[in-house]
Order: C-alpha cells, then sequence, then structure tokens
C-alpha cells in the first residue's frame, strides 16, 4: 500500500532472518490476475491481494503474510490459501490476525514459526522505530496533501520525498530517525508554494484499502491536486494501528444526533469524518469505496444526510476491477467546476 | 399499543422470543408478510448496492411506519469474539433513524463488552416503562417457551434426514430461506419435485463442527450453516446455496466450502429482478441430476 511498504521492509528485515521480497507495484496486471481467480461479488482489495499474491509467489516467494479485520477482511486468508493451492502453488502464509482483532500471542508464534533466532528485545527496539517511521510519514504525508496543488515548480514535493524514504531505509536508532524527519520536515516547508487566499478545499473519506493504495482510486489525489485543491485526508496507517479506538469513541459522542452504536470497520469514523468536514466548512467530501464493502453501503445513506442538512456537496465513488478511467476523471471534473462555481457566489 | 417488527434479518432468530416476552405485557405485535410493494418500497430507500435481504427490511420499515407506535430494532454485535455477526446488522439501527421519522425501541447485545441477552431485555423495557423484576420474569418464561419451540422445530428438521425422498439441505441465511418472497420460490419447486427439504439453521450446535471446513470463520451464521453441512453430509443428496446479491458473508465462505465438498451441489444467487421460470429450470435440472447420480 503506497509507501508503507519501507517501514514494513524495515522492521522484518531487522528483525527476522529472511530475504524480504516487496511485491511488485499494482499494475493493470495484477487485477487482472486476481479478479479471473477470485468469488463473483467479493470486494475489490480481495482480488489486489490476490492478484499481488500471485506475481509475488510467480518470483519465488514461499512466505506469504495477511492481515487485516473489522469487516470480511479478517476472512481473507483462509480462501485466498485454498486459491492459490488449488492453482498449484507452493507456500506458506500467515493470517496474523484473530476473528478480525490484533492478538499479540498468534503474532508471536507466527513470528517464531518463521525465525527460531528470533528475540523478542530486538523485535520490540526496531517495531518502535518502525512505528516512529510510520508516524512520521504520516505528518509528512499531510503536509503535502495540503500544499502540494499549489507547488510552483512541479514534482518538487515528489522528489523531495523520494529523498526522504531512501534515507528512512537507513536510520539505526530511533533518535536520529527524528532528526531526519525535522530535518526533511523543514525542506518540505522550504518548498516555495503559490496559495491564493480562496483557495478550495476538498476531504477525502471511505473505505481504507481504495483510499490508501493510489492504483486502486486510479490516481485520484493526484488528479485533484492537478486542480489546485487542498486534500484533508484522515485515514492512514497510524489511524488504523494506533488511534482506532479512540476515534471511535470520539466519533460517537461528537455525533450522538446521526449514530447511537459502533459499526463496522470504519463506518463510525467516517460518518464522524463527514461531520467535522461539514463543520470546518470544506467546499466538498469525496467519498470513495471499493464495489461491495459491506460497511460503507451501510453507512452511505446516514453520511447523505448529514451532508445535505449542512449543504455541503457530496460525490461517491465505488471502484472495481475494470472501472473506467475517464468515467471517474468526467465524474471528478464536474465536481470540481460545480464547488468552483459555489465559492464564487 | 403496537410494535412493528419488521419481518426480515432479525425477526427470524428472535421473534419468537420477543413475541413470548410481549405476552407476558400484553403488547400486540405487527408484521407483514414480505411482496412485491415491499420490495418495491424498499428499492426506492436503500441505496444501490445494498444487499437484497437489506432492501427487504428498509421495505418492511416503509411499511411499518404508519401502522405502529413503535419499532424494535435491536443491535447485535456479536455472541463472542469468534460468533459475530454481519457488519450490515450494526448498521440497521442508525440507518433506520436517519433515513425515516418513527419511535425506535431497541437494545445491544455485545458479549465481548459484557452486554448480554438479559441485559439488553432491561433495556428494552424500560424504555417501554415496565418494571424490572416483570422484565426478568418475563425474559425467563420467554426463553423456557423459546427453547421448548426451537427444539421442536430442530426435532422435525432432523427427522426429515431419514426420510426416503430426494434430500436436499439449503445452506443459506434464515431471514434468506424462510422469507415469504425469496424462499418460497425454492420451497415450492422442490416440494413439487418430491424432495425433502433441511434447512442448515435448523440443527443443535452446528457451529462447532464448522471447524473442518473452515477454522477461521468468525461470523455465527455462517458457522451454522458451514457445521450442518458436516453434520449430515453423509445423509444427504445435494446441497443449494442460497445466496442474496451480493452478501458479503457469503461470497467468501460459500466459495471456499464449494471447493472443498464432494456433493452436488447448485449456488443459487438472487437478486430483486425476479424471474422465477429462471429458478425452476435451475432446480428442475438440478433435481435431474441428482436423480440421475
Amino acid at each position: 500500500m503506497a509507501n508503507y511498504y519501507i517501514p514494513a521492509k524495515y522492521l522484518f528485515s531487522n528483525i527476522l532472518n529472511v530475504d524480504i521480497m516487496i511485491a511488485p507495484f499494482i499494475t493493470s496486471k495484477t487485477i487482472e490476475l486476481g479478479s479471473k481467480y477470485s468469488p463473483d461479488f467479493v470486494c475489490t482489495p480481495f482480488k489486489y491481494t490476490l492478484g499481488s499474491m500471485i506475481e509475488a509467489l510467480d518470483n519465488g516467494a514461499n512466505i506469504l503474510l495477511q492481515f487485516g479485520g473489522g469487516c470480511r477482511y479478517g476472512y481473507y486468508s483462509e480462501l485466498q490459501e485454498k486459491i492459490l493451492k488449488d492453482l498449484g502453488y507452493k507456500f506458506e502464509l500467515y493470517n496474523l490476525i484473530n476473528a478480525g482483532k490484533a492478538d499479540v500471542k498468534r503474532i508471536y508464534k507466527t513470528i517464531k514459526k518463521i525465525d527460531k533466532k528470533f528475540n523478542v528485545f530486538k523485535g520490540l527496539y526496531y517495531l518502535f522505530i518502525a512505528i516512529n517511521m510510520v508516524k512520521y510519514m504520516d505528518k509528512i504525508d499531510d503536509y503535502i496533501r495540503q500544499n502540494i496543488g499549489f507547488e510552483v515548480k512541479k514534482g518538487s514535493f515528489d522528489k523531495l520525498l523520494k529523498e526522504m524514504l531512501e534515507k528512512f531505509e537507513t536510520v539505526k536508532n530511533p533518535f536520529s530517525l527524528y532528526v531526519l524527519y525535522k530535518k526533511y520536515f523543514k525542506k518540505f516547508k522550504q518548498i516555495k508554494i503559490n496559495k491564493p487566499n480562496n483557495y478550495l478545499k476538498v476531504g477525502v473519506i471511505g473505505e481504507l484499502y481504495t483510499l490508501m493504495e493510489p492504483f486502486s482510486n486510479y490516481y485520484l489525489e493526484k488528479e485533484l491536486a492537478s486542480f489546485n485543491i487542498e486534500i484533508k485526508r484522515f485515514t492512514n496507517v497510524d489511524y488504523l494501528l494506533f488511534n482506532n479506538k479512540k476515534v471511535h469513541k470520539k466519533a460517537l459522542k461528537n455525533s450522538k444526533k446521526y449514530m447511537k452504536y459502533k459499526m463496522g470497520a470504519d463506518a463510525s469514523s467516517n460518518v464522524y469524518w463527514t461531520k467535522y468536514l461539514c463543520e470546518h466548512k470544506y467546499d466538498g467530501i469525496i467519498h470513495i469505496k471499493s464495489s461491495f464493502c459491506t460497511p460503507e453501503i451501510g453507512v452511505m445513506p446516514i453520511i447523505d444526510k448529514i451532508a445535505s442538512d449542512y449543504d455541503i456537496p457530496i460525490i461517491y465513488f465505488s471502484f472495481d476491477a475494470n472501472t473506467s478511467e475517464i468515467g471517474i476523471k468526467t465524474r471528478l471534473e464536474a465536481f470540481y467546476d460545480m464547488i468552483e462555481m459555489r465559492k464564487k457566489r | 399499543m403496537k410494535i412493528g417488527i419488521p419481518k426480515a434479518l432479525y425477526y427470524y432468530y428472535y421473534f419468537e422470543k420477543w413475541r413470548y416476552f410481549f405476552d407476558e405485557f400484553n403488547i400486540e405485535l405487527v408484521s407483514f408478510d414480505t411482496d412485491r410493494e415491499i420490495i418495491a418500497k424498499g428499492n426506492y430507500y436503500a441505496s444501490s448496492e445494498m444487499c437484497l435481504s437489506l432492501k427487504i427490511f428498509l421495505g418492511h420499515i416503509a411499511k411499518l411506519v404508519d401502522k405502529c407506535d413503535y419499532i424494535l430494532i435491536p443491535k447485535v454485535d456479536n455472541y463472542g469474539l469468534k460468533d459475530q455477526m454481519c457488519a450490515n446488522f450494526s448498521c440497521l439501527y442508525d440507518l433506520v433513524n436517519n433515513l425515516f421519522d418513527v419511535k425506535i425501541l431497541t437494545y445491544e447485545i455485545d458479549y465481548i463488552h459484557n452486554l448480554n441477552e438479559l441485559k439488553g431485555f432491561i433495556k428494552l423495557g424500560k424504555q417501554l416503562n415496565l418494571k424490572i423484576k416483570d422484565i426478568k420474569k418475563a425474559y425467563h418464561k420467554a426463553c423456557i417457551k423459546f427453547n421448548k419451540k426451537m427444539k421442536e422445530k430442530i426435532m422435525i428438521n432432523t427427522n426429515k434426514l431419514d426420510s426416503c425422498n430426494k434430500k436436499i439441505l439449503i445452506v443459506s441465511h434464515a431471514y434468506n430461506i424462510h422469507d415469504n418472497y425469496i424462499g418460497k420460490i425454492i420451497k415450492d419447486n422442490l416440494t413439487k419435485f418430491n424432495c425433502e427439504i433441511i434447512y442448515s439453521d435448523l440443527f443443535n450446535n452446528t457451529s462447532d463442527l464448522s471447524f473442518y471446513l473452515s477454522n477461521e470463520l468468525y461470523w455465527k451464521y455462517s458457522k451454522q450453516n458451514i457445521g450442518a453441512i458436516v453434520l449430515c453430509k453423509e445423509k444427504i443428496d445435494g446441497i443449494i446455496f442460497l445466496t442474496t446479491f451480493p452478501c458479503g458473508l457469503d461470497s467468501l465462505v460459500n466459495e471456499l466450502v464449494i471447493r472443498k465438498i464432494d456433493k452436488p451441489y447448485l449456488n443459487l444467487v438472487i437478486d430483486d429482478l425476479d424471474a422465477e421460470a429462471g429458478i425452476e429450470t435451475r432446480i428442475e435440472s438440478f433435481v435431474d441430476i441428482l436423480e440421475q447420480a
């Protein structure tokens, strides 16, 4: 998913005595492979992950890790294992999550199985660095998202981000990581931007995989940036792994009018975020999800109602294996024209 | 006072318990059978990608809105870590609350966070200003009656396994097969061809058996269904998987099970475009195959 393979690779290559292979970047071939062997109406992340598993196995991997939870995400691994075994691949697939909830014992046992010499303290030490790395990356991503639409020299943000991530891969201790982060944050702030007074702000919410994997939403954020729009996105790995419970509690407290119970996956957070975006006078909301995502489908009417109560425009995108890119661009352009006209009025 | 109960989703698991419970207080319950009108209403309120069962649920609500004082919609999240419910079940209350202007009775069942059924019923009774002592009494009475009734149903279902007709196990959520619209076509057709229908949801303790087909499964009712396959694998002639489009759980679970069983099976996916003739043809050819085997 996006650039998050870097902390993951960093973590596993430092604590385990195995060769780490990064799955090839997702292309249209990946999704073609995935949907060929997937059941009919499964949600799209299943197809993407299955496709990249097949590609990884073709490249010679023999251990696969899968984790996820909240909805049917937690059940992916068993079916994927069966499908791949039926295709004749030989490998081991470990699911790190038990019944959709994180299970420390299971993770420890799995790691022990992969590498018998695993050292807990070393593991925790590098885990700490990896967690910090994710947090810093998310903070910098936030800044980039706010400003990338207004850069004077095209591509300067991307170039610097790439340079930073390369440096991140080689850090040895938490302190040097922190120094690096501070140094690059300063550099990011020095990049020249040209922000007009009356710029457009758009919030992006929705299902986590489609939000975070740029290929699966056809580089929607890049497209938005090209319209000179400031983007706000809440879902990131930091939220998924560490802030989940806190946000859910906050969500239930803050949006009592629309929501009484906690809903599946990120559904209740999305209700809260919609309300947040409406209250902070954003110009538009974009809700994206993979098709057949059950929790999101369930809350869409609620999100719709909040948006109409506050009179904020909202657009829904549902991505599947063969959604046409041009169609999405056209809809996005029309949405942009509409919010721009509203702003001028 | 009238309490409306939509005859969909929760109805098929809890209705009997609710009926015995409210009987103790002489409260009337209202519900309707699913028909074309209800499905059309459901389609109007639902968003396009919702599963047919949920659309039917919303249709029922739309019909009930002006015919009762309250509508009962609980939120059942789980019966423990390994017995969770579909994500759709947890958004029902808020969905209805936002879409319709109606008074709703509600309670929550969440065994992970220590909210059991009795606590839920107490909460339910309090909303109607009933006394806790009476609620507890009524709940226990309802439970006894409910268990007796379930035992009878399970007995009938299990006895069918010894019949000499063709025996077909229907693997489906209770809210699909017992529904008056989705399930009835299939039931009618199967009885027409002299088949014995065995329901996967009416067995005792089948959840533990699901382990043999899928050890990571964590949905309560899917586990029950899959367990039933393991339980009566030897005695049945064929299996029909009945799914509403696009059911999230069945899309994964049924695919996995189909890859693992060696019985003849029919995978029926139903959408609201009803083509009764199509379903009839498929069932007929399936029965033909069973007879030739």
